[in-house]
């Protein structure tokens, strides 16, 4: 039997440099034939929501920070990546066009999860731009336009729907803000080389849905974060892995920040501070701090699940811990993906994700 | 006394083919003593020997060895004293013929324990092997394998050697030689001696002499 | 002490290593045999399990369409549904003119068996990509790779992968469905309801789907079963054979050591020393003979697993790794096979040693004199044996049975060879004249007991041979006549669909002798699970069709819609007669007016009148094949015809030779592990012969001498030897015979009945026995040379020297 799960990851390391420093899953190789994202985007909605084949890589990852009636944390996360073997696409069977989702349900004592892989050009997994629909399988994302004024933009309400081993879910989100833009309106750089993505989130919707767990369905609420990021080339080939945070603030304020860890063992960050009415603000390198504060063994390696992230410049010090500690996922690549509870200066929910850790 | 036997009998066969080949025999041997028993062939005089050496079983009588008596003994009991007390040689030497000499020299020792490499060493240079110990029995001649089962049946230094007609397939002068290497060691070490033989003239060196008829002394 | 007489006993093997090796080579051999057919028995039960693990034992449904094509958008559905669903394109793909099968399968859907690609990571990223990579075992990858440049260029690069079948191609969907012009369909797709299940029904999500258990695993570890038991009952039988090698090596190495063995006990070692002495020597020849079997089964096993994975897949779609995996139940096994057998072998010189008398002289005579009476209680033994063989089939049936009685047969007959030959050789003593010749046989009779052993083996591995050749020569006859009569057709005709089926019969009509439709449908035969055909009244069927038993007017019932033929497959499990009611699904019974012969088939078969059949089963009938009478002359040219008129499937049109030898492939296929194993064990035979007979020659030189010294020339004793070793192999021959015979016809007539359906004529190929006779007399001069040479040239002295010596 063909290791299915070696695939997305040689798939991803195409045209790898031999060397080693390769970055996390490959994302820090050299490109070829793929376009490449220039400062100063000018994005074009709806088209832009869906997919774009001539970028390498691409993703729509949706976090949820939710709780019960009870007050129960729970997470829920739905993410479809797309990777291209060549930059273009097709209809058929010669699509170069690769599709996984991720989908997972974290709960204080239990972390599912599900993977799905598929070709595109098929039918059975892709992102369609109007109506919004992005699929693989029988889960989907896609945008609840019945709950809309005609011109609003298409992913200010969303339908979501996944399911896997043990668990199932129905969510319905609804934007109660703007669509933000990371960096320079929307071009983040990655590195000090300037390698960058194109990153857009939505990060204020409220959730109402269903999650059916082994234990019974259960009712929650929360809020939810979708990012949008595409890129041929967003790390650079000394990045090993990210860590990455978005913060649903009490206040209301969200915070979106990440560290890229180098081989020399410095780090590149970068962050968003995001007021209710989405005005959001930038900061480069080496104004987020964050420093791992505890250290836990997660399959068999040690990953940080209690943080301290700081951002002087709007009086950010807080520490994140870990709703549930093995929130691993252990798919083709493997990482680190779970909510977090918020203390310090701000309070709230947020979710952490970290790469790299012990490949 | 090192040993006694009294009133042994032993036959062989059944029925009307029954034979009687010792009929009442006795007899005593001290330490260190050597007894000559000559008679013609038939006459018993292995079937004496094998009963001494516990390789057999009497009918009737019984046989003392160190004063105990060897018919309370149970099979192991009689495979102990062949390995500890007794040194058997006999007519057709009956090496084992895939050890070398310097195995089969050291085997009884070995199985009773008493291995004794200095004595072996002994033993060899007397009988005249030391050159010969690396060759496998069936490169000797008959007097040499003869000599090597000599120093295998004293190895263990047993208190009581018993010689079936030990010379007996050997030439005159080469049993000459044996028998006279073989008394000279059981003097040298205290052992006491029972030897068959059908020559008068083997019998005549050691210290006493019985002679069998029809399986009785005289 | 023990050491000191393990020593002492161990030290006989420095001085004979020839011994040494003939003990181990034969107990190697006999651990080999039996390894290797252990070792394939497990490769391929993983292999099912492994495949009813992926598979969900029943839990994957293959989705067919009745066109024969599915939409791909039936697989979009499926997987946007949730079905855990994988789509495969397969299809015949000529390249210069070799007809290949090629498979796609789609990586990325994971599902499994079906669309097994071998696991090999860095293949991964390059089966995905364009051009993609094709792959297939090494010969189909030599006849790729040597087809011309111009063929070759549309294919992507080929990989060897020694997992996929031969004459197969695994290759990515993609690459498949552009080579065999798929477009946007595929041909089955495999839903894996373990896995996960979707939201909507089946039935309500793709209705125009049928659905079927995958390759209903359970029922191919049934239909294999009987074949394993073949193996299985060949293993133990080349391990007998083995086991005597051990069993005369060891007891001939015991008569050497009784003098030791008696001077060990004279100095006094316990009984219990030397048995415990004995076991530990066997022990550890078993573990060292027994590494050496299981390196070498598995050298066996792996030369001859491609075979027998061909010949699962083509008679029982059985799909077996071609590669063997070292797995601990077959080593393991062959290492206590090798002990059992090397104690079992120790058994009777332990039971020797312990009743050793500690005064009696060392005789061959004795042994010799002892064996008459063991003869005797043989002799008993075999009748016993042999009756048993015989009452078996009165009292008991199944494939069980049927193995018992074969091993009552064969060892009963393998226990009545000694006294058999010792009889024979005495009553030739009365009729012998002449000093020399009365020498010879007395001296031949006072062998008998050392050689017995192997003359056992031997006539063990020539009945074996003789009733295993017999059974596959007869079976290949029968095979041969009934495809010629079977396949009486010229041409035989796939369509794809009923509406292309109706084009290419009325095409046809004018164009040929006579179409005859195959149309079938699958329906219960009296509560088995079968096939049903509508044939046509024509001479083609009254004239070729292979019945065993009919009615006088079998054809005319069956045409007029009465009448019902079954194979015999289903008429021997079903216990029917002729006149008896047949009930066929849930319709009217019909009358049984015939059985017909259906080699190879393992399910239940029944032929009706065609108007019968669509009227029973109207939709149900697949209505797409046809066979076709025209005269041989005109068939390529009316194939060609048809393949240009039609857009046929990729074997829609094969000519009745392609099917007799594809048929005959397969069928030789399934024989060729039986003739490897058969001549393995024929070879072992004869080491068992050359063994004893070295070992012995070394004991005889007390018998030689006085006839030398009284003089015979050592030239002459060698040429003695040489006729004694002759004569014996011939004696042994002629009582193996009757016994290989005997085996062939219980293989038969009773095996075969019991794993196949089927029960077969014998057939008697008497030039074959004739040519064993000579091979067997031929292995024993071979083994009797050896120690005739050594005989001649021993030098005089040690003549002389047993003078000397001899007590």
């Amino acid at each position: 039997m063909i290791r299915i799960t070696t695939l997305f990851l040689i798939a991803l390391t195409l045209h790898a440099a031999p060397a080693a420093g390769q970055g996390f899953a490959g994302l820090g190789t050299e490109v070829a034939g793929f376009a490449t994202p220039q400062p100063a985007p000018q994005f074009d909605f709806p088209a832009d929501h869906g997919a774009h084949p001539d970028y390498r890589i691409e993703w729509w990852y949706l976090t949820a920070v939710l709780e019960d009636a009870d007050g129960t944390p729970y997470g829920a996360q739905w993410t479809l990546f797309r990777s291209a073997l060549e930059p273009s696409d097709q209809q058929g069977w010669s699509s170069p066009q690769l599709w996984m989702g991720h989908a997972a349900v974290t709960t204080p004592s239990a972390h599912y999860h599900a993977e799905r892989l598929a070709r595109g050009g098929l039918g059975v997994a892709g992102v369609d731009a109007e109506p919004f629909q992005a699929y693989i399988d029988e889960w989907s994302m896609r945008s609840a336009r019945e709950r809309l004024p005609a011109t609003a933009d298409s992913l200010a309400a969303l339908d979501l729907s996944a399911r896997g081993d043990g668990f199932s879910y129905t969510l319905a989100l609804d934007a109660n803000g703007p669509l933000v833009f990371h960096g320079a309106d929307g071009f983040s750089v990655k590195s000090a080389g300037g390698q960058a993505s194109y990153y857009y989130s939505q990060p204020f919707y409220s959730v109402s849905g269903m999650l059916d767990l082994p234990g019974g369905e259960v009712a929650v609420t929360g809020q939810a974060w979708l990012d949008r990021e595409y890129s041929s080339q967003p790390l650079s080939e000394t990045q090993l892995g990210w860590d990455w945070v978005s913060f649903h603030l009490d206040s209301g304020e969200k915070l979106m920040g990440f560290q890229l860890r180098q081989s020399d063992g410095s780090v590149y960050t970068s962050a968003s501070w995001i007021t209710p009415e989405g005005q959001l603000t930038a900061f480069e390198d080496g104004q987020l701090n964050m420093t791992a504060l505890e250290t836990t063994e997660v399959a068999g390696r040690q990953v940080p699940v209690r943080w301290r992230v700081e951002l002087p410049a709007r009086g950010v010090d807080v520490e994140i811990a870990a709703v549930n500690r093995q929130s691993w996922m252990p798919t083709l690549f493997s990482y680190w993906e779970g909510p977090v509870s918020i203390s310090g200066s701000h309070g709230g929910r947020g979710y952490l994700e970290m790469t790299g850790y012990g490949e | 006394m090192l040993l006694t036997v009294d009133r042994l009998e032993k036959s062989y066969g059944d029925g009307a083919q029954r034979q009687r080949v010792l009929d009442g025999v006795s007899l005593t041997l001290a330490a260190g003593e050597s007894l000559a028993i000559t008679g013609e062939s038939g006459s018993g005089k292995s079937t004496l020997l094998h009963l001494i050496g516990l390789l057999d079983t009497p009918d009737a009588g019984d046989i003392a060895l160190n004063g105990e008596a060897i018919s309370a003994l149970d099979e192991a009991g009689r495979a102990a004293r062949r390995r500890d007390t007794v040194g058997l040689v006999f007519q057709q030497f009956n090496l084992v013929p895939s050890l070398t000499v310097a195995g089969n020299l050291a085997l009884q020792a070995r199985l009773a324990g008493k291995h004794d490499p200095a004595w072996i060493d002994t033993l060899a240079t007397r009988l005249g092997l030391s050159g010969f110990l690396t060759r496998y029995p069936e490169q000797l001649s008959g007097g040499q394998q003869q000599r090597v089962a000599v120093g295998r049946a004293l190895a263990a230094r047993p208190t009581l050697l018993l010689a079936d007609e030990p010379t007996g397939n050997l030439d005159e002068a080469t049993s000459a030689d044996v028998l006279e290497l073989m008394l000279e060691l059981c003097r040298d070490a205290g052992t006491a001696l029972v030897m068959a033989t059908h020559s008068a003239s083997a019998a005549d060196q050691l210290s006493r002499r019985a002679h069998l008829t029809r399986g009785r002394l005289s | 002490m023990t050491t000191t007489a393990l020593i002492a006993l161990l030290s006989h093997w420095r001085r004979k290593p020839g011994q040494l090796a003939t003990l181990i080579i034969g107990l190697g051999l006999a651990t080999a045999l039996w390894t290797s057919v252990q070792a394939i028995n497990a490769e391929a039960r993983a292999s099912y399990d492994e495949a009813s693990a992926t598979l969900g034992g029943g839990s994957v449904l293959v989705l067919t369409a009745r066109d024969g094509r599915i939409p791909l958008s039936r697989w979009a559905l499926l997987r946007r549904d949730g079905w855990a669903a994988s789509p495969i394109i397969e299809g015949e793909y000529a390249i210069d003119g070799a007809r290949f099968l090629l498979r796609g399968v789609e990586p990325l859907s994971g599902l499994g068996n079906g669309t097994a690609i071998p696991e090999d990571q860095a293949i991964g990223l390059a089966f995905l990509t364009a051009p993609g990579v094709l792959l297939a075992a090494p010969e189909t990858a030599e006849l790729l790779r040597a087809a011309p440049e111009s063929a070759r260029s549309s294919l992507p690069p080929v990989r060897v992968s020694a997992a996929v079948p031969r004459g197969e191609i695994i290759t990515d969907i993609a690459v498949a469905a552009r080579l065999l012009e798929r477009g946007d369909t595929v041909d089955r797709i495999l839903v894996d309801t373990r896995e996960r299940t979707g939201r909507t029904p089946l039935t309500e999500l793709v209705p125009a789907l049928e659905r079927n258990t995958g390759s209903a695993n359970g029922e191919v570890a049934q239909l294999t079963g009987s074949f394993h038991l073949n193996l299985t009952a060949f293993g133990f039988l080349s391990f007998a054979v083995g086991l005597f090698i051990v069993y005369a090596a060891i007891g001939l190495a015991f008569e050497q050591r009784r003098a030791t063995l008696r001077t060990l006990r004279a100095l006094g070692t316990p009984v219990s020393s030397i048995i415990a002495a004995l076991i530990i020597e066997a022990l550890a020849l078993a573990l060292l003979a027994g590494a050496i079997g299981v390196i070498l089964g598995y050298v066996v096993a792996s030369a001859l697993l491609p075979g027998v994975a061909a010949t699962l897949r083509g008679l029982y779609g059985a799909s077996v790794a071609g590669e063997l995996a070292i797995r601990p139940q077959w080593w393991l096994s062959g290492f206590a096979i090798a002990v059992l057998g090397a104690l079992a072998a120790t058994a009777l010189s332990i039971r020797r040693a312990a009743t050793l008398p500690l005064l009696a002289a060392a005789q061959p005579r004795a042994w010799a004199m002892a064996s008459a009476r063991r003869f005797v209680q043989q002799a008993i033994a075999a009748l016993v044996l042999l009756a048993v063989a015989a009452l078996i089939p009165h009292f008991f049936s199944g494939i069980i049975a049927g193995f018992a009685m074969l091993a009552a047969l064969l060892f009963g007959a393998a226990l009545i060879l000694p006294p058999a030959l010792a009889l024979a050789l005495r009553l030739i003593q009365r009729l012998a004249r002449g000093p020399i010749a009365e020498w010879f046989l007395a001296d031949t009779r006072q062998q008998l007991p050392g050689l017995s052993l192997a003359l056992m083996a031997l006539m063990l591995a020539l009945a074996t041979n003789i009733g295993v050749g017999t059974m596959v020569s007869s079976f290949r006859l029968t095979f041969e006549g009934w495809l010629d009569q079977r396949l009486a057709a010229e041409l035989y005709v796939t369509t794809r669909d009923e509406t292309q089926s109706a084009q290419v019969h009325e095409w046809l009509e004018p164009r040929t002798e006579a179409v005859l439709p195959i149309w079938s449908a699958e329906s219960e035969i009296a509560g088995r699970s079968g096939e049903v055909f509508g044939v046509v009244d024509h001479a083609t069927y009254r004239d070729n069709w292979p019945l065993l038993i009919a009615t006088d007017t079998a054809w005319d019932e069956v045409a007029a819609g009465n009448g019902i033929l079954v194979n015999e497959q289903a008429w021997r499990s079903l216990g029917l007669a002729l006149g008896d009611p047949v009930r066929l699904g849930t319709q009217p019974s019909m009358t049984l007016v015939g059985v017909y012969t259906d080699y190879g088939n393992p399910n239940a078969q029944a032929i009706i009148g065609l108007d019968a059949l669509l009227t029973r089963y109207d939709s149900e009938v697949s209505r797409l094949r046809y066979g076709l009478r025209l005269p041989p002359g005109d068939t390529p040219a009316l194939a060609q015809a048809l393949r240009a008129e039609f857009d046929l499937p990729a074997n829609g049109v094969i000519d009745q030779a392609q099917v007799k030898a594809f048929s005959m492939s397969v069928f030789e296929r399934t024989f060729a592990v039986t003739a490897a194993l058969n001549v393995l064990t024929l070879s072992v035979a004869a080491f068992a012969m050359f063994a004893s007979l070295a070992t012995l020659a070394s004991m005889r030189l007390p018998q030689l001498a006085p006839v030398w010294a009284l003089g015979l020339s050592r030239a002459s004793l060698a040429r003695l030897e040489l006729i004694r070793a002759g004569v014996l192999a011939l004696m042994t021959w002629l009582i193996a015979l009757p016994t290989g015979l005997l085996l062939a016809w219980v293989l038969l007539a009773v095996v075969n009945v019991e794993a196949f359906g089927w029960r077969l004529p014998i057939h008697l190929f008497p030039l074959d026995w004739l040519i064993l006779a000579v091979l067997a007399i031929l292995a024993a001069f071979i083994a009797a040379l050896l120690p005739a040479r050594a005989l001649i040239k021993r030098p005089p002295r040690e003549f002389l020297q047993i003078f000397a010596q001899e007590r």
